[in-house]
């Protein structure tokens, strides 16, 4: 069905697509860790891939299924100009759970990669925020790995801080627009 | 400005405002209670409710106090969001671990007395979240005095917790807060020698 984007990037990466499927016309695209970044900035800037819209980013433990490596983040990618759908899965190991940050190919992914972190303990680098997002900040453990107990709790004991939730640069933004109103 | 009246003429008003004799027995207008049952009897009548609803039940607490269901009937209808102008707290909805010192913060800033209603069964016992997120019961923070089965409960359900409430009121029972405070000092009166005198 989108077999042209399965060749672009076979030919763009070579060794490093390590495997294509295209299951009920749901290509989905597994590539080395390492080039992870790289195949989702060509994804969005080669002109004739275009995928210009990052729907989601999550993981998948496969405790249990035999997954080697045990997790796996997926990128959902959508092409808002060609209407075509791709899904970029790469193996994420127990022992080393980093993968680089798309926070600077789609802002929007940088509370998926919040998420993925505070859910599957995967940290993402270059990330401008690393930290939970769902879970509040005493939470200790990820809690959809597969060896979470299902009903282990964390007293919170206080309200977390949302201020640092805003960057810098926004919270600077906001202050100066404060001045200038108190100015007016 | 009214001419001065004369002595006759404010007596003549003072006779007619004075109440007719009446046998004993048969006093009308003046009754005799305590001043607590008094104002028990207003408290019930006169709850102001403050929603917490972060759930399909607070949608049912919408048409409890829209007009098809009415709760101005019952006397408890002036809904506030503000903790400090209302008296009862009316829980509805699941709440998460990372919400719970937000409510617990909202409750200690309502005045006393106040009174919690515990709607639905997320508020209640977690409901069918027994994971790792959500409270097993919202009496780990805060104390509960009427408990509302359902999911979400029906108006009715409401309605008839807020009556319930109002009966325990108008008996001049101790709130589930009162009542835990009474506990505490029993159990450390050391510590609120203060709070005692």
């Amino acid at each position: 069905m989108a077999q042209f984007v399965a060749d672009n990037l076979a030919v763009r990466f070579g060794e490093g697509v390590q495997r294509v499927s295209d299951d009920f016309g749901d290509l989905t695209v597994w590539v080395d860790r390492s080039i992870v970044h790289d195949v989702l900035a060509h994804c969005k800037r080669d002109p004739e891939l275009r995928f210009d819209f990052c729907m989601d980013v999550t993981a998948v433990d496969y405790l249990g299924l035999g997954g080697n490596p045990r997790f796996a983040v997926v990128y959902h990618l959508y092409s808002l100009s060609t209407g075509k759908r791709v899904r970029i899965k790469s193996g994420v190991p127990e022992s080393d759970p980093v993968v680089a940050s798309a926070t600077d190919v789609w802002k929007s992914t940088d509370w998926f990669e919040r998420e993925v972190y505070d859910m599957f303990g995967i940290r993402f680098e270059g990330h401008p925020n690393m930290k939970r997002i769902l879970c509040h900040q005493d939470f200790v453990g990820h809690a959809l790995r597969k060896d979470y107990p299902a009903d282990l709790r964390w007293k919170n004991p206080r309200p977390d801080d949302l201020v640092d939730e805003i960057s810098p640069q926004e919270m600077e933004r906001m202050q100066a627009r404060v001045r200038k109103g108190l100015s007016d | 400005m009214s001419p001065r009246k004369t002595a006759a003429q404010i007596a003549d008003q003072r006779r007619v405002i004075e109440p007719p004799p009446t046998q004993v027995g048969e006093a009308r207008g003046v009754f005799s209670t305590q001043l607590e049952k008094m104002v028990a009897w207003a408290r019930s009548g006169s709850l102001w409710p403050l929603p917490f609803g972060t759930a399909c039940c607070a949608i049912e607490f919408m048409s409890v106090v829209s007009s098809h269901y009415d709760l101005a009937r019952f006397g408890a209808e002036v809904v506030r969001f503000s903790p400090r102008q209302s008296d009862m707290l009316i829980v509805a909805g699941t709440v998460v671990d990372k919400q719970a010192p937000i409510l617990k913060l909202i409750y200690e800033q309502m005045c006393e007395p106040k009174w919690v209603i515990s709607m639905g069964v997320c508020a209640s016992s977690g409901g069918f979240y027994r994971a790792y997120h959500v409270m097993q019961g919202i009496d780990e923070v805060v104390p509960v005095d009427v408990y509302v089965p359902g999911c979400p409960p029906t108006p009715e359900g409401l309605i008839y917790a807020i009556l319930k409430l109002q009966e325990k009121i108008e008996r001049g029972e101790p709130s589930r807060y009162q009542e835990i405070l009474l506990e505490h000092r029993a159990a450390e009166p050391e510590r609120h020698v203060l709070a005692e005198t």
